[in-house]
């Protein structure tokens, strides 16, 4: 009975569904390394969307990108061609402080060129498609129960530097004159944040890849911060959120036969429309009622 | 043997004054940058409790005299304290509101938690209930009573209009019962009502809590009912008086080296006119 179910795939009984699914140990490997990236993504991006550096974490995936690569050719893992480079780009944007906003020029110009940087190492690696196509898109069902460990690590640390800087931080980002004046070195916050920016984005891409970044890291806290004003509802709301999208878009990837960062795109851009319409709809019918 | 009072008391010919503590004192202090003198000469005393108005053209200097006092900008020349010592970053005694456009409409934070970064900002992690949050919590209720913001304390901030953001960044600003206020600008597009309202708001929260008040504007009409002194910065040149001394066409146009008349209107207002020529400098520059 059991090795039938699991051939003739989906049913509508959720548990069987995912002892099934967890026979495999790719898929556990996705759910945990999918959670993981997920709940950092989530509070990560409560900050990335209220410090506007959503364009910065997008140059940085794509930095990540030229890194990647890079490490691809020389035949290093990936991920430590992600971090050196993010970490770097990060470094040097962090240092900029609030001089980086109206520079999106300047980022995407640089950006462009680390696409660019990333398309010839890939080529000098006899053009390994699959490699490429991982990172820019994810490959969240090829992750080894190493990345899992490397992903765990990298998690633990960014969040546990959040929880640290998480007053100062809020407040140099909400109120920087006053923070400023007050004492908090506004300046060194932002190039740390950048740095745990640099690290979440890395495991990031394992997830959703280098250009699908957006829909772990805005979509969940953009969300949130439409619904709550509350700093700690929001960040709890933005990592449910992200938690949700990820693991229902590996489930239903599991039964179909499309990339699982499409699935969890669409559930997070769904969802987000759907959100602004609800919201669109409730003030418009709070000002047709009486008060 | 006469003892040393009544020595003093036939020395000078005066009976000693105990002298009330300063809370901001500059001693032929100047302000230079690389291209042109700020403001120099300026010798100024406030007391404690003091309500002072800080008044001048665009780029005299205004928001420089704050940075000084915050210990944000080093003086070229002379001696600066704030509350008998030298100023410097992070001054817990102090409470600033700089000055500010709006808030972003979408900036996801409330009222309440912008107050409570005035008590908790600096602390590193984040709260954790107990006694000591329980407190902090009570003075940020306390605090947004007496600005009278508690009913949208708990909306998003970005949402309100100018007169209630500003009434919280006050309260952000008084929250850690600071002993010097220094306000840059907060009347600036805020309504008549409010600009009437917001100064007799501070003034009566500075006496409650014995502090001292540098507000900086460019119009002094809203404040007369309730300033002490004024400062008044132009032509790289400083002065503080009781305003009838200091608003004055004869102070002005020593001020301003020009024909600038000072003209009073039945209800006491006071209008500066024959300004149009003038600016603060040669060079023009953002900074007030």
């Amino acid at each position: 009975m059991g090795a039938h179910y699991l051939t003739t795939g989906f049913g509508w009984n959720l548990i069987r569904d995912i002892q099934a699914q967890f026979q495999y140990a790719f898929m556990q490997h996705a759910y945990t390394a999918g959670a993981i990236v997920a709940i950092v993504a989530g509070v990560v991006g409560y900050f990335v969307v209220l410090r506007s550096l959503s364009f910065a974490g997008h140059a940085l995936s794509h930095i990540g990108f030229a890194g990647a690569t890079g490490a691809v050719a020389l035949g290093v893992n990936p991920i430590y061609g992600l971090l050196v480079f993010t970490v770097g780009g990060a470094v040097g944007m962090g240092a900029l402080g609030k001089r980086i906003y109206g520079r999106d020029v300047v980022i995407g110009i640089v950006l462009a060129w680390m696409l660019g940087l990333g398309v010839l190492f890939l080529s000098l690696y006899s053009g390994y498609a699959t490699e490429a196509y991982a990172l820019l898109f994810g490959e969240i069902l090829g992750i080894s129960q190493t990345d899992v460990m490397v992903t765990l690590v990298a998690g633990v640390v960014t969040l546990a530097a959040i929880a640290i800087m998480f007053r100062p931080l809020l407040f140099a980002s909400v109120d920087s004159d006053v923070a400023e004046a007050r004492g908090v070195r506004v300046r060194l916050l932002s190039i740390l944040f950048m740095v745990v920016l640099a690290i979440s984005v890395s495991e990031a891409v394992q997830v959703v890849g280098v250009l699908l970044i957006f829909a772990l890291l805005v979509t969940p806290p953009a969300i949130a911060e439409r619904l709550t004003a509350r700093p700690g509802t929001a960040i709890g709301l933005s990592v449910l959120l992200a938690l949700l999208f990820t693991w229902v878009g590996l489930f239903v990837s599991f039964y179909l036969p499309y990339p699982v960062s499409f699935f969890i795109t669409t559930l997070a851009f769904v969802t987000y429309l759907a959100v602004r319409l609800w919201i669109y709809l409730q003030q418009r019918f709070t000002k047709l009622s009486p008060a | 043997m006469i003892d040393n009072q009544l020595a003093k008391k036939i020395n000078t010919g005066i009976p000693e004054i105990q002298p009330r503590e300063l809370t901001v004192s500059l001693q032929d202090a100047a302000v230079q940058t690389e291209s042109h003198k700020i403001w120099g000469n300026a010798d100024i005393s406030v007391e404690q409790g003091e309500f002072i108005a800080v008044v001048g053209p665009n780029g005299s200097g205004k928001s420089t005299l704050f940075r000084v006092l915050l210990g944000m900008q080093p003086l070229s020349k002379g001696d600066v304290r704030v509350l008998g010592k030298p100023p410097h970053r992070g001054n817990q005694a102090i409470g600033y509101v700089p000055q500010r456009r709006s808030f972003d409409p979408d900036v996801p934070i409330r009222g309440r938690d912008l107050v409570m970064m005035g008590l908790e900002g600096l602390n590193w992690g984040f709260a954790v209930p107990g006694p000591a949050q329980h407190r902090h919590q009570q003075l940020v209720e306390e605090t947004l009573t007496a600005v009278e913001a508690t009913v949208y304390a708990d909306r998003p901030i970005g949402r309100l209009s100018g007169g209630e953001q500003q009434r919280l960044v006050l309260a952000q600003a008084l929250v850690s019962k600071p002993r010097l206020l220094l306000l840059d600008e907060p009347l600036a597009n805020l309504d008549l009502r409010n600009q009437i309202a917001i100064p007799q708001l501070v003034a009566r929260l500075a006496r409650a809590n014995a502090a001292t008040v540098l507000l900086v504007t460019h119009d002094i009409n809203p404040l007369l009912p309730v300033v002490d002194r004024v400062i008044y910065i132009a032509k790289g040149k400083m002065v503080i008086g009781k305003p009838e001394e200091v608003i004055t066409t004869k102070t002005l146009s020593r001020l301003y080296d020009a024909p600038v008349q000072v003209v009073k209107d039945i209800n006491g207002r006071l209008f500066v006119v024959g300004l149009e020529q003038e600016t603060a400098h040669p060079h023009e520059h953002d900074e007030h």
